[in-house]
């Protein structure tokens, strides 16, 4: 995280202090990216599946076969295949789906936004609860909301989400009829919009489509809520460790000793020390769930990027796992320098560095 | 202190259960749309000339209309659709066929020998994965357009290399790929010689019941009534496909009545719905085969003793009633029962102790250690294991190598396999199509031409490809069938495939959805006479 920030350069001139830090901001950016390129693609190359195979099927005639074998590049030795790729990557072509022969880029703008959305939903959830209950727990710490807590976490980290996923639907769909199905939108409201961004709560509500609305956030809400408490379960325990940690230290002491009032020194003095860390952490568990949970997307008949990845990988559709694993690394990239931009918003110490 | 943390995780608690009010979710479907629940990730195209997947074939099946089509109760009765007649000249070379007036596509074109011969020949000059059921005829890229000729506006001609068996023929041209596209339409949307390719794979352009609307993958296929259909007006307005991967989540939407008919069905859950009054579970045969294809390389297997013995060695009933819970139906020979031809008889069952004679006979008294590569769905791997323990029986250590889809087929078309077991579906309705499989290898070595599953069992078989080649060319149908009574007779003894089951397609569906006919192949699945 805190690779990026520099510490010595603050007597110098401001500009070439920026600059050299964008500098070396892109090359970390740069290499990270091809590495990973490099990673995927070799990967891709010894897994012991036929790529044309998912192409022409399993019955096409030989001329049909190697009609494709040379469309897909494959006659090609191996590093000019990759340099080929490379190169067009940069350009931003991505090259077309085995599968759907479309562009890589079409097929994943039209995943990501579900995965988005739910990922978002998600994380808000898991923030909003964790964070207080972690608090909690740090507070009440060895008494019974400190154990309750502790047992729920572990549940949350260890029950298989695809399990939990079925259940709730069991109760809160076929049982009690709280929530709205599998999928994203019922059929009926389908057509009543325009997926403009392709986040669903965010069309319907600017299109003024409020029914339409309502049966979104019934479709979502279940699915977020368990990536929700997926989230929120390491979010409550990392909370709860660093508020620990904070709570012991002697500033805490001096607080007390002054007659703070206790909410505030856990609220604002304690909490405020503990969410420099914390950041991190819910941003990884951000970046972790943009990925596209597969289970959870399986189960909620959710066409996300979690789904279109697996699928793509068990038809060794290489360029579209290429694309997708680059955006997803874009995106762990974005993430962590958004970290630790927020780190120095948090920390004044960091401010002053740089 | 504690009294502010818990006022505030009430606050939160309660802040979300207010944004989660429930929204009472539509517990019926539309009255004039069909709603199904089905796996349809399998859709690479909407494109006729190259649709082999299992959903894209049903959904054609709805939506376009080919030459000739057949009675899915009596696959033996041919009857012509687009084309009104056709005549066979002496050589028994050269199809003529007179297409029926007064037929109109989706788009309001009217239908004539244009369109047919533009859809045959582009078939043969695009060359996807089904261009074979055609270009077996004798056609290539360069000679199509003199073979496959327009002769008058309503008539063209269709001339092959070799005077093949009529019903061959025919029941080609009832396959996917034989399906009438509307020229005009199709050549609007061309770019740069494509033949519309790139237009059709997500477009629609036939004449059939339904029109195909709009297809986004992994989510959604939705079809709409076609006005122009010249035969009787289907009584749903809208027919949707879900994709939802999952069979627990499609038997809960069912339950709850959000969807029509959920067409993956599990064994459990066939069990678990056969006893809910609000939902009918269906069956109907299809053609797929379940098979152990036994490799000749192996020199173990390649001994005739072994492969009679690892016949023996199977119990067919248990897995098809309890394993598969009526998913497949023992069945033995390599055409499907519906076929022309059919075998229906079934010589082996399970006897360990004839077995034990066969491998003592073969001088493997204690057994021998193979391996099987299965793939990993419930169902093959549900069947491997239930054969592993019966091989067993015998003294035969089978070690089971799980591995995905593609991943275990790109093993067994490199013939790198022991035991491979499969599933094989026809291609068309045609005896041929399986025959052309399993009982034909013209050349056995590495690089074959010609890959069918002998060569990739490496079962070299001379005399018995000449006589599958025979019965390809006769044309009095009784006699044809009886040949292939011979042919499977004969490999239903000798063969390295141990042939087990016929595939039953399962579906389950709400009490009041009526009228889906499950067909003998996807494509005949029907949905046009649905009502609710």
């Amino acid at each position: 995280m805190t690779a990026l920030s520099d510490s010595s350069e603050g007597r110098r001139s401001a500009l070439p202090a920026v600059l050299g830090k964008a500098m070396r901001l892109a090359a970390t950016v740069a290499f990270t990216i091809l590495g990973l390129l490099v990673v995927t693609f070799l990967i891709g190359r010894v897994v012991p599946v036929d790529p044309v195979l998912a192409v022409v099927g399993d019955r096409a005639s030989q001329s049909t076969y190697d009609k494709a074998f040379v469309e897909l590049g494959l006659d090609q030795p191996l590093y000019v295949q990759f340099a080929l790729y490379v190169e067009k990557a940069v350009t931003g072509d991505f090259g077309e789906s085995f599968l759907t022969k479309k562009p890589i880029i079409d097929d994943i703008a039209r995943a990501f936004p579900a995965t988005l959305e739910l990922a978002t939903v998600g994380i808000i959830i898991g923030t909003l609860f964790g964070v207080p209950v972690g608090v909690w727990a740090a507070v009440r710490q060895g008494k019974l909301a400190d154990q309750v807590v502790r047992i729920l976490g572990l549940i949350g980290y260890s029950a298989p989400i695809f399990w939990l996923g079925l259940v709730g639907l069991l109760i809160f769909y076929a049982k009690w009829g709280l929530v709205a199905g599998p999928g994203r939108i019922d059929i009926s409201y389908e057509y009543a919009f325009t997926p403009t961004t392709g986040l669903f709560l965010l069309d319907t509500a600017m299109q003024g489509q409020w029914d339409a609305f309502r049966n979104v956030v019934s479709h979502i809400a279940l699915p977020a809520a368990l990536l929700g408490y997926y989230s929120m379960a390491y979010i409550a325990r990392m909370t709860r460790s660093f508020m620990l940690n904070e709570l012991a230290q002697e500033y805490i002491v001096t607080a007390r000793v002054k007659g703070v009032a206790e909410w505030r020194i856990i609220w604002v003095h304690a909490l405020r020390n503990a969410a420099v860390p914390l950041v991190t952490v819910i941003t990884l568990s951000y970046a972790g769930l943009l990925e596209g949970s597969v289970l959870t997307e399986t189960v909620f008949a959710w066409p996300g990027l979690g789904q279109y990845l697996t699928n793509s990988l068990q038809n060794a559709d290489m360029n579209a796992v290429l694309g997708g694993i680059l955006l997803i690394g874009i995106i762990f990239v974005g993430l962590n320098l958004l970290s630790d931009f927020l780190y120095t918003l948090l920390d004044p110490r960091v401010r002053r560095r740089t | 202190m504690v009294r502010h943390v818990q006022k505030f995780v009430a606050v939160a608690l309660m802040c979300t259960a207010a944004a989660f009010t429930p929204v009472t979710a539509q517990a019926e479907t539309p009255a004039d749309t069909l709603i199904q629940a089905w796996a349809i990730d399998d859709i690479i195209t909407l494109d006729p000339a190259e649709v082999f997947e299992f959903s894209a074939s049903e959904i054609l099946g709805n939506s376009y209309q080919g030459l000739v089509g057949y009675n899915v109760k009596d696959v033996s009765e041919i009857f012509g659709v687009i084309a009104e007649k056709w005549e066979i000249s002496e050589d028994g070379k050269t199809f003529s066929f007179t297409i029926r007036p007064d037929m109109k596509f989706a788009s309001g074109n009217p239908i004539t020998a244009d369109d047919a011969v533009y859809t045959l020949q582009r078939v043969i000059k695009l060359d996807k994965s089904p261009a074979f059921i055609l270009s077996q005829f004798g056609f290539t890229p360069d000679n199509v357009d003199a073979m496959i000729r327009k002769t008058g506006d309503m008539s063209f001609e269709f001339e092959m290399d070799k005077p093949y068996a009529p019903t061959l023929v025919l029941y080609c041209l009832t396959a996917t790929v034989g399906f009438i596209v509307d020229k005009e339409l199709v050549t609007s949307h061309e770019v740069d010689g494509d033949f519309g390719y790139n237009w059709l794979k997500t477009n629609y352009a036939g004449s059939g019941a339904f029109t195909i609307r709009d297809w986004r993958a992994n989510e959604a296929v939705v079809l709409e009534r076609n006005d122009n259909y010249s035969g009787k007006a289907p009584p749903m307005a809208r027919a949707i496909y879900r994709h939802i991967p999952e069979t627990a989540t499609q038997r809960l939407l069912l339950e709850k009545g959000d969807i029509d008919i959920a067409r993956n069905v599990s064994a459990e859950e066939i069990s678990a719905m056969s006893t809910n009054a609000d939902i009918v579970i269906e069956d109907g045969v299809k053609g797929s085969i379940y098979y152990l294809g036994l490799n000749q390389k192996n020199e173990i297997l390649a001994k005739p003793e072994v492969r009679q013995a690892m016949k023996y060695l199977v119990d067919y009933a248990t897995i098809a009633d309890t394993i598969m819970k009526g998913k497949v139906i023992p069945h033995q020979a390599f055409l499907p029962r519906g076929f022309l031809g059919a075998l229906e008889d079934t010589p082996f069952s399970l006897n360990v102790d004839k077995a034990k004679e066969l491998l003592a006979e073969a001088g493997l008294p204690d057994g021998f250690t193979v391996t099987m590569d299965t793939r990993n769905t419930n169902e093959i791997t549900a069947m491997g294991q239930a054969i592993q323990q019966t091989m067993a029986m015998a003294g035969i250590k089978m070690e089971l190598i799980p591995g995905d889809g593609q991943q275990t087929l790109t093993k067994y078309r490199a013939r790198n396999h022991d035991i491979y077991i499969g599933r094989w579906g026809p291609d068309y309705q045609d005896p041929h199509t399986n025959a052309d499989t399993f009982a034909r290898n013209p050349d056995n070595s590495d690089d074959a031409a010609s890959k069918p599953l002998a060569w990739r069992n490496a079962w070299d078989i001379p005399e018995m490809t000449a006589k599958a080649d025979a019965a390809v060319l006769e044309a009095d149908a009784g006699k044809r069938a009886q040949m292939y009574i011979d042919l499977q007779t004969e490999h239903q003894q000798t063969s390295p495939f141990v042939i087990m089951f016929q595939e039953i397609e399962v579906l389950a569906r709400r009490k009041n959805v009526e009228g889906f006919i499950v067909g003998p192949s996807f494509n005949d699945n029907s949905f046009k006479a649905v009502t609710k």
